[in-house]
C-alpha cells in the first residue's frame, strides 16, 4: 500500500515503568504480585465530576452511562494511597531523576515548574478517578528527524483482574509517558521510532522489564479520516500491522460514507419498541430481554454487515457504542436470519419499521433505561457513519485490530493535584543529570574493548544482567566465556526450570573464575549454577567437582574409551568425536577442561584410524 | 519587562525552543502557572509568556436542580467542608466555596430521597468553627424544623465535626433527625466519599431517627454510613473514609448503600420522641488541655480568670502532683475544673489512687464517661445557663444529651 497517497499520519505513545525503589506518591515497592496473595479487598463507585472549568470530560462522561461498582484487591505491599484513603506524598525524586536522564538523552528542554496534575479516569483502573501526571520536559529529537512533544511522569494504573476487579499492586508504579508529534509516516517507520524510544529508556538502566512493563499508544490518522488512538500495543512487532489495520479500517470506513451518501442514508430519529414481535421467539437473548428496541437505518443495507478489518464490522462498531450502556451487543438485518431469529420474525419487524431491502434495522434488548440508552448510541455511531471516521480511543485486539474505548478525551480531563507542590527544575539541577550511553553506543564499545561480535555485543549492550558481565569481565574472566554465560547459559538454565532469582552475580562470577584459573572446566559451568540455585556456595560447588584429572589419567581414560568402542569409531571416522567427547567428560568429571580433552581426543582418534 | 495577566487570558509561551498555547492560570513561587491546551498546567518563568488575547467570559454551568414535590422536604445547612468543596480556579487550591444549592447539582441522587431547601451560614474549613458559629447554626436548625423540615442536613468539615455535633446535641431537644455529614476526600474526585454520605444522611434524615448524629462511612467499601451519636463520636483517622467511630458504645444505625435502607438500634432516639426546643445559651471562656508527664504547672496559670477547664489527664483521670496544687488554685478563684481521660474509652474514677483522692479534694469534677471534646462543649453550655456551683456540678454529672451513659457496657 501507498501509505503516502492515503496521507498517514502517526505519532506514538510511549508507556515505559520506571524501576524505582518506591512508587510514585508512596513508600510502597513498585512490586508486582500474583493476585492469589492478597490480603485484603474493597469496592467503590466512581462518578465523573466537573473540571475547574465547570465542564465534564466527554471520555468521562461516556464511562458514566453505567453506574459501576469496581473491586480492589489490597496487599501487604500497598498502602492507604493506593486506596485512595490518603493524600500522596510528594512526588518521588528518583523517578523523577530517571525522567529527566531520558529527557536530557532525547534533547529535550525541561519545565521550569512541573505541576502533578489529575487526569481523569473512570474506568475504574484508578481508584481515585483520576491518574496523576507531570509534564516534566519538551522538544525533543528523533534519529529521522521528527520530533518528541513531551515526556511526562505519571503514575502506573491498577491492574484489571477482571471486568469490574482490579489489583492494587501495580497502581502508583512510576511511568513515563513519551509523545511524539504526528510526525511518522508508514507503519515500519513507528515501528522503528517505538523501537528507538524504548532503546533510549532502557540506556537509563531503571526501568522495568518484561511483559506489560512497555505499552505504545498509536495516533493514526488518514486524508480525510480521523485521529485514533489505539491503546495498550504491548509487543513491538505488531506495531506495524496494528496501523495497516487502522489505515484500512479508516479506508474503509470511507468507503462507506461515499457508498451511504450515494444512497442518501439517514439515521431514524426514533427507535420502535417491537418487544412483541420477539415474545415467543427462539432466540433466548430477545426473549428472555424486557424491552426489544428497533432502530431503522435507512439505506445503510450490506454496509453494517461490511468488514472493515480482519474480524470487524462496521456492526461490531455499533455495538461497542451500545455495551457502554450495559447491553451485551445488537443484532442486525445484515447478518439476521440467525441467532434464533426466524426469516418470518425478520419480515415482521421490517414491515413494522416499514423498512425496505435497501434498509438495515438494528435490534437492542435488554432493560427499559439500557436499550434507550444503547439505541442511542447506536443511532449517534451511525450518523457518525455518514461522517467518515469519528475520532476515539481505541483498544488494540488480539491480532492487531481494534476495537472502541471512549471518545478521545479533551482537556477538561485535566486539573490540578493540589496535594502535591510544584517541583522546581532549576538550571543547576538540570545541569547536573547526566545522559545515559545510549545502548547503541555502548554495544559498539563492547565490539571494541572486549573483541566481541556486533550481534552478541548488541544483545549484551541490552541484557538485563549487564551488570554481570561487567562484574565477571572486571575479575579476570574472559568476555567471550562471560558473554556466553549471560546471554545463553543463564537463559537455558531459566528455560530448564532453575530458579534464576536463587544465582547471585558474586556466585556466576565465581563460578567463572573458577574456570578462568582452571579449577573447573566449562563444561561444568551449568552443573556449578545448577548446584548454586539449589543452595551451594559458588566455591562449595566448585569443591564438590573434586581436583581436576592430571595427565595421565586424562590419557589413560581416553585410550580406555576408544579402545572400547573401536566398532563405532570404524564405522562413524573422526565423526564420532563429538559423542566421544561427552563419554570422556563424564569419565573425567566436570573439573577438566573440555578444549584440552576434545585435542587430546581428537589427536588419540586420528591415530586410532591410522 | 512582564505583562500583567488575568487569570483565563490566552498566552503563548517558550520553553527551550518550544512554542507552547495555554491559559494563564496564576503566579506561583515566581513562575507563571499556565493550563497547555494539552491540560497539562506548567510553571513557566514571566518573561517567557505572552498575551495572547482575552477570550470572553463563558457562562457557568447552568443545570437547572428538579424537586420531587411528593418526597418530604429537607434543609441543608452548608458550614463548608470538603463535603461542598472544588477547585479554585485561580490558585489551583482546594477551598470551600459552594452554596448548598451547589451540593444538589453534585449529587444528583439526592433528589429522589426528599426535597430540599438550602441555607448557607458559613464557608468555612471547620477548623476555623466558633462557639459563636455553633450558636447562630443551632437556632438555623431550630428555624427549620419550625418552618416544616422533615429533617435537617448540617454539612460540615469533618475535623471538628464532633464538636458541632455535640454542641447542636446540647442547645437543642429535637423531634427530627438533625444529621451532621460530611467527607475525607475532596470533593472534586470521583471518588469522593461525598456523593455516599450525602445519599445516607438524607436517608437518615427522612427516617425514624429524632436526635442529632453523625453519618459517614463505616468501612472503607462504597457499602454502608454508620449513624453515631452527636456526643459519643470521635475522628479516630486523619484520612480513611471510615474515620468517625462511636466511642464506647455501637453505632445508633446504618444506612445501606446505595438504596438508602436505615437500620436503627433500640438505643436510637426516635422521631418525635421529644419536643422541639432550643436553649443557646453558652459560655465560651473555657478551655481544654491535655495532660503529660512533666507538664510544667505555670501552663495552667494560663486558664486563671477562664469560667472552666476541662481537662484530659491519664488513664482514671489524673495529673502530676505539681499540677494537682494549679488545678486547686484554679477552682479556688471559681473556675471550674472537669477531669476526662486520654483513654478516650471507659469511666473516670478518682477515688483509686492517690493523686485521684487529691484531685477531688482539690475540687476537680470527675468527668464520667465524657470524651475530652464533648466535656468542653457541655461545660461550655452548662455555665451559660448556671454560675451555682452546686447547679453546675450537677448538670455536669448528669446525662444530658446521651454523653456520659449511666452504665459502661461490657462490650464483649
Amino acid at each position: 500500500m501507498d501509505f503516502e497517497k492515503v496521507g498517514l499520519v502517526a505519532g506514538i505513545e510511549i508507556h515505559q515503568q520506571l524501576d524505582t525503589t518506591t512508587k510514585l506518591f508512596c513508600g510502597c515497592p513498585t512490586a508486582v504480585r500474583p493476585v492469589e496473595e492478597h490480603d485484603g479487598e474493597f469496592f467503590r463507585y466512581l462518578r465523573a465530576t466537573a473540571s475547574e472549568l465547570g465542564e465534564i470530560d466527554r471520555a468521562a462522561e461516556e464511562e458514566m452511562k453505567q453506574v459501576r461498582r469496581f473491586r480492589y484487591l489490597a496487599y501487604d505491599t500497598t498502602c492507604l494511597v493506593e486506596n485512595d484513603d490518603e493524600p500522596p506524598s510528594p512526588l518521588n525524586e528518583e523517578a523523577l531523576e530517571v525522567t529527566l536522564q531520558a529527557a536530557k538523552a532525547f534533547g529535550m528542554t525541561p519545565i521550569e515548574q512541573v505541576h502533578v496534575m489529575r487526569k481523569l479516569v473512570i474506568d475504574g483502573s484508578n481508584t481515585s478517578g483520576f491518574q496523576r501526571t507531570a509534564l516534566v520536559a519538551v522538544g525533543g529529537l528523533l534519529p529521522n528527524g521528527g520530533r518528541i512533544d513531551s515526556i511526562c511522569l505519571e503514575e502506573e494504573a491498577a491492574q484489571r483482574v477482571e471486568d469490574a476487579c482490579f489489583s492494587l499492586d501495580r497502581l502508583g508504579i512510576p511511568l513515563v509517558e513519551i509523545t511524539t508529534s504526528p510526525c511518522l509516516r508508514t507503519p515500519d517507520e513507528v515501528r522503528e521510532t517505538a523501537a528507538h524510544i524504548g532503546m533510549v529508556l532502557r540506556s537509563t538502566g531503571r526501568v522495568k522489564r518484561g511483559i506489560g512493563t512497555i505499552r505504545q499508544d498509536l495516533n493514526v490518522s488518514i486524508r480525510e479520516g480521523a485521529r485514533v488512538e489505539i491503546k495498550g500495543v504491548q509487543e513491538l512487532d505488531l506495531i506495524a500491522e496494528v496501523v495497516r489495520r487502522e489505515v484500512a479500517r479508516q479506508m474503509e470506513l470511507l468507503e462507506i460514507r461515499a457508498e451511504l451518501l450515494a444512497r442518501e442514508a439517514r439515521v431514524e430519529d426514533e427507535p420502535v419498541d417491537v418487544s412483541g414481535i420477539f415474545a415467543k421467539t427462539a432466540s433466548s437473548v430477545l426473549k428472555r430481554a424486557p424491552v426489544v428496541l428497533a432502530l431503522c437505518l435507512r439505506g445503510f443495507s450490506g454496509l453494517v454487515g461490511r468488514e472493515l478489518q480482519p474480524g470487524r464490522r462496521l456492526g461490531s462498531e455499533l455495538s461497542d457504542y451500545a455495551k457502554k450502556c450495559g447491553v451485551g451487543g445488537i443484532f442486525h438485518t445484515d447478518e439476521l436470519p440467525a441467532y434464533g431469529v426466524t426469516p418470518a420474525e425478520v419480515d415482521v419487524l421490517r414491515s413494522a419499521l416499514g423498512a425496505a431491502d435497501r434498509d438495515c434495522v438494528v435490534l437492542v434488548s435488554g432493560t427499559r433505561s439500557k436499550t434507550e440508552c444503547a439505541v442511542r448510541q447506536v443511532a449517534r455511531r451511525a450518523r457518525c457513519a455518514l461522517e467518515g471516521v469519528p475520532e476515539e480511543t481505541r483498544r488494540m485486539l488480539e491480532g492487531g485490530s481494534s476495537a472502541y474505548m471512549r471518545p478521545l478525551p479533551g482537556a477538561a480531563r485535566m486539573y490540578p493535584e493540589t496535594d502535591v507542590l510544584p517541583v522546581s527544575i532549576t538550571g543547576e539541577r538540570w545541569a547536573a543529570v547526566g545522559t545515559p550511553e545510549l545502548l547503541t553506543e555502548r554495544a559498539r564499545r563492547f565490539e571494541r574493548e572486549y573483541g566481541l561480535d556486533a550481534s552478541v555485543a548488541r544483545q549484551l549492550a541490552d541484557a538485563e544482567r549487564l551488570p554481570l558481565f561487567l562484574k565477571a569481565v572486571g575479575a579476570g574472566v574472559g568476555p567471550s566465556l562471560a558473554a556466553r554465560t549471560v546471554l545463553a547459559t543463564l537463559k537455558e538454565l531459566s528455560r530448564d526450570g532453575v530458579s534464576l532469582d536463587r544465582i547471585s552475580d558474586d556466585d556466576v562470577a565465581g563460578v567463572l573464575v573458577a574456570v578462568e584459573t582452571g579449577r573447573a572446566g566449562k563444561e561444568a559451568v551449568p552443573a556449578l549454577l545448577r548446584a548454586v540455585a539449589e543452595g551451594s556456595r559458588a566455591e562449595e560447588a566448585v569443591a564438590a567437582l573434586g581436583p581436576a584429572p592430571g595427565q595421565e589419567e586424562l590419557d589413560a581414560i581416553v585410550e580406555r574409551v576408544i579402545a572400547e568402542r573401536a566398532g563405532f569409531i570404524a564405522e562413524r571416522g573422526m565423526a564420532a568425536l563429538g559423542p566421544l567427547m561427552g563419554v570422556v567428560m563424564a569419565e573425567a568429571g566436570g573439573a577438566a577442561d573440555g578444549r584440552a580433552v576434545s585435542e587430546l581426543l581428537r589427536r588419540a582418534l586420528k591415530r586410532a584410524l591410522e | 519587562m512582564t505583562e500583567a495577566l488575568a487569570a483565563g487570558d490566552r498566552v503563548a509561551c517558550t520553553v527551550g525552543s518550544t512554542e507552547l498555547g495555554g491559559t494563564y492560570i496564576t503566579d506561583r513561587d515566581g513562575m507563571r502557572v499556565v493550563k497547555l491546551d494539552s491540560g497539562y498546567n506548567i510553571g513557566v518563568h514571566p518573561g517567557r509568556v505572552r498575551f495572547a488575547g482575552r477570550p470572553r467570559a463563558a457562562p457557568g454551568p447552568g443545570i437547572e436542580v428538579e424537586q420531587d414535590r411528593s418526597l418530604p422536604e429537607l434543609a441543608i445547612i452548608s458550614t463548608g467542608g470538603t463535603i461542598a468543596s472544588r477547585i479554585d480556579y485561580r490558585t489551583g487550591a482546594v477551598t470551600s466555596q459552594f452554596t448548598a444549592a451547589d451540593i444538589l447539582r453534585a449529587i444528583p441522587d439526592l433528589a429522589r430521597i426528599a426535597r430540599y431547601r438550602t441555607r448557607v451560614i458559613a464557608t468555612i474549613l471547620s477548623e476555623n468553627m466558633t462557639p459563636s458559629l455553633w450558636q447562630e447554626l443551632a437556632r438555623a436548625v431550630q428555624d427549620e424544623i419550625r418552618a416544616g423540615a422533615s429533617g435537617v442536613i448540617v454539612t460540615h468539615g469533618t475535623d471538628t465535626m464532633s464538636f458541632t455535633a455535640a454542641a447542636l446535641a446540647f442547645m437543642i431537644s429535637t423531634p427530627v433527625p438533625v444529621v451532621l455529614v460530611g467527607s475525607q476526600r475532596s470533593a472534586d474526585r470521583p471518588s469522593s466519599d461525598n456523593a455516599m454520605n450525602g445519599v445516607c444522611a438524607a436517608s437518615a434524615a427522612v427516617s425514624d431517627l429524632g436526635e442529632v448524629v453523625v453519618v459517614m462511612h463505616d468501612t472503607p467499601s462504597d457499602d454502608r454510613c454508620a449513624i453515631h451519636r452527636a456526643t459519643r463520636v470521635r475522628k479516630l483517622h486523619t484520612s480513611r473514609r471510615d474515620a468517625f467511630a462511636s466511642v464506647g458504645l455501637p453505632p445508633l444505625g446504618t444506612v445501606a448503600y446505595p438504596d438508602g435502607g436505615v437500620e436503627l438500634g433500640p438505643g436510637a432516639v426516635r422521631r418525635g420522641a421529644r419536643p422541639l426546643e432550643l436553649d443557646d445559651r453558652l459560655e465560651p471562656n473555657c478551655g481544654l488541655v491535655q495532660f503529660y508527664p512533666g507538664m510544667d504547672p505555670g501552663i495552667l496559670d494560663a486558664f486563671s480568670g477562664y469560667a472552666g477547664v476541662v481537662v484530659a489527664g491519664t488513664g482514671l483521670g489524673h495529673v502530676s502532683t505539681p499540677c494537682i496544687d494549679r488545678l486547686g488554685a484554679l477552682t479556688g478563684d471559681g473556675t471550674t475544673v472537669v477531669m476526662t481521660s486520654q483513654c478516650l474509652d471507659g469511666r473516670i474514677c478518682d477515688r483509686v489512687y492517690d493523686t485521684g483522692r487529691d484531685l477531688l479534694a482539690a475540687g476537680v469534677l470527675e468527668g464520667g464517661t465524657m470524651l475530652p471534646e464533648v466535656g468542653l462543649v457541655k461545660l461550655m453550655c452548662v455555665l451559660g445557663r448556671t454560675r451555682d456551683p452546686a447547679e453546675v456540678a450537677r448538670l455536669m454529672q448528669t446525662d444530658l444529651a446521651g454523653e456520659m451513659p449511666g452504665r459502661t457496657p461490657h462490650g464483649l
